[in-house]
């Protein structure tokens, strides 16, 4: 059963054209990445999906109901969770607070009990934060950092606590946006565990933008490869990786007729 | 020298003073509160209770600036609208002071919100100059409209009354206004322990990934012009009883600025940088005139020298301040509470 339906988004800003008649969809409970070249728009069909951008042509159906206009936070309340490229961490609050930030959704507290900081507001912030240390600090191993301040930690440890930030929402689909992205190998092995346990212990549905082929080939179970805004292959990952179209998109063609034909062939939908 | 602070439940450890050493701290605070206006001169009571006036409009204006982001100078004219508020309400229909306090703080939120509607669009420098705009307007109000106002002439307010006692002198005055600052410091305080502060946080942070986190950008924004236009409601309310007159000339742009320099002062983001910087703003100039008068018999005229003088020290110091300690005083004492956290040891 398809988690999130994307049914030919296209996307453009002024005359470029990020995104052509794109289509995917995203098993439950699975790992889906999106690979491409750069500028291939890989970052905003993640931006269509969580309502950064909005489409303009084609719809974002999200457990059968279509979201294509609702504003991002409507879209975190229904359960899409994501982390960002560049690290979007609040760089004034401690770790323990960015991760709880996460689970701002999941929480109802209103103004005057949060004032008095009575009834729900410390009922409500009990549980979250033994929700937090249970599932999250222990799960992702940050719990030695919880009272630092992000803004000083190292980066591989932001981009944990971006992830811890992602799974307090506790979304039912997880969106990570290159999540090893200028990682040495140990921290990348580490994640790559990190995305697996998520999967396999809690269930998630994971979607990932990664340039790390050899992560992507190991942990994926579908690929979908976009090219200038096209969408040019899918399916396993062993598939994706025998398929000539993405290996000439990856490595390029030397051969001077595919190329005009290539160019002609664009000139023609543009 | 505290070597650490186990807890055994999360509550515990969420609590707003997480150590002994701080509950202490804190009964001494409130225990020298509580004696001051005993041992204290009329001057002095009257100084500390323009302070708590001031650090209330402070921290509201915190709220708003210093940890949601949106700059605002409008804190003054908020102030006004509660202080016109308290002062008709006084005047026409003689409820008692809590109310007029209450209505005048929700009156001034009323108004917060809509001034805080330019927001939803624009930020920073934008923002600031459609506040400046705001309270222009507000003023134009203050001035023309004579049936509420008296215009220029202005507002005389009755002391507020408790059980037969007129509040009338800054002694008597002092046991309502300290009571509602301690009251509203720790509300801000425990705002920013739950989910509402830790959005206002997130959107001065990155308001962009707060939205995609599930916060609602139009509803904080707005909700924390109300916040700080309710403190600044309440602050007013209670500048019209304390001086027992208002005109439109009481709550001038100038007004705003001092708030806005008292946040930088004392720490944007910070609950103690509302306190330190309230406390700054308002006894520098004081302390200043002491040194003018200290000076005064080895200077010939020294009222035409001295008076403007201190005028530019106060503005130095406010430079000085942006120059080499932009976390504010609020920093400086984290750093003396470091130093004496590992003392003797390591310093």
């Amino acid at each position: 059963m398809s988690i999130l339906n994307v049914e030919g988004v296209s996307l453009s800003f002024g005359g470029v054209k990020a995104l052509r008649d794109v289509s995917m969809q995203v098993e439950k409970g699975s790992i889906t990445a999106v690979i491409g070249p750069n500028g291939a728009g890989k970052t905003s069909l993640f931006n269509s999906i969580s309502g950064f951008y909005k489409p303009q042509e084609g719809r974002v159906l999200f457990e059968g109901e279509d979201i294509t206009r609702l504003p991002p936070p409507r879209r975190a309340a229904l359960g899409l969770g994501r982390t960002f490229q560049n690290i979007a961490l609040f760089r004034g609050m401690t770790v323990l607070d960015n991760v709880k930030l996460g689970a701002h959704v999941r929480m109802r507290t209103g103004l005057l009990s949060a004032f008095w900081y009575l009834g729900k507001a410390r009922r409500e912030e009990a549980e979250i934060r033994e929700q937090i240390e249970r599932e999250v600090f222990d799960f992702l191993e940050i719990d030695h950092i919880r009272r630092h301040p992000v803004a000083n930690l190292p980066y591989g440890l932001q981009k944990r606590v971006e992830l811890a930030r992602a799974l307090a929402m506790r979304p039912k689909i997880l969106m990570l946006d290159e999540p090893v992205a200028g990682m040495n190998r140990e921290e990348k092995e580490d994640m790559a565990r990190f995305i697996l346990d998520v999967k396999e212990h809690w269930g998630m549905t994971v979607l990932m933008v990664e340039h790390d082929m050899g992560m992507v080939m190991d942990i994926s179970d579908q690929v979908y490869v976009l090219n200038f805004g096209q969408l040019i292959a899918s399916g396993k990952p062993a598939e994706v990786q025998a398929n000539p179209e993405v290996i000439q998109a990856y490595l390029g063609s030397g051969d001077v007729s595919t190329l005009r034909e290539k160019l002609g062939a664009r000139k023609r939908v543009a | 020298m505290r070597i650490g602070s186990p807890k055994e439940t999360y509550i515990a450890d969420e609590a707003l003073f997480r150590t002994r050493t701080q509950w202490m701290w804190f009964g001494i605070l409130l225990a020298m509160l509580a004696i001051y206006p005993f041992v204290a001169n009329m001057y002095w009571i009257f100084l500390l209770c323009l302070i708590s006036i001031n650090i209330i409009s402070t921290t509201g204006l915190n709220i708003l600036t210093g940890y949601t982001g949106q700059v605002s100078l409008g804190q003054a004219a908020f102030m006004g609208v509660g202080a016109y508020t308290v002062a008709w309400l006084d005047n026409n229909t003689g409820s008692p002071f809590f109310i007029n306090l209450l209505a005048g703080a929700g009156m001034a939120t009323a108004i917060g919100l809509i001034a805080g509607l330019p927001s939803l669009r624009v930020k920073g420098l934008y923002l600031a100059i459609a506040t400046i705009g705001a309270s222009f307007i507000l003023q134009f109000i203050f001035i023309n409209w004579e049936s509420v106002t008296r215009g220029t002439r202005g507002i005389n307010i009755d002391p507020p009354r408790v059980l037969g006692t007129e509040l009338d002198n800054p002694d008597t005055f002092y046991w309502l206004v300290v009571p509602i600052m301690v009251v509203m410091v720790i509300l801000a305080a425990n705002l920013f322990r739950t989910r509402i502060g830790r959005a206002f946080i997130a959107i001065r942070d990155r308001d962009i990934s707060a939205s995609v986190l599930g916060i609602n950008l139009p509803f904080y924004k707005l909700m924390s012009f109300g916040i700080a236009s309710f403190y600044a409601g309440m602050a007013g309310g209670l500048y019209a009883y304390f001086f027992g007159a208002i005109n439109p000339e009481s709550f001038p742009l100038l007004m705003s600025i001092f708030f806005l320099a008292a946040i930088i002062v004392g720490g944007m983001g910070t609950i103690l940088g509302s306190i330190l910087g309230a406390i700054f703003m308002t006894l520098t100039p004081e302390v200043l005139r002491y040194g003018v008068d200290f000076a005064s018999p080895f200077i010939d005229n020294p009222s035409q020298i001295l008076s403007p003088l201190r005028t530019a020290v106060f503005g130095a110091v406010i430079v000085g301040f942006l120059l080499f300690e932009p976390h504010g005083l609020a920093e400086i004492w984290r750093r003396i509470r470091r130093f004496f956290h590992l003392w003797p040891f390591r310093t």
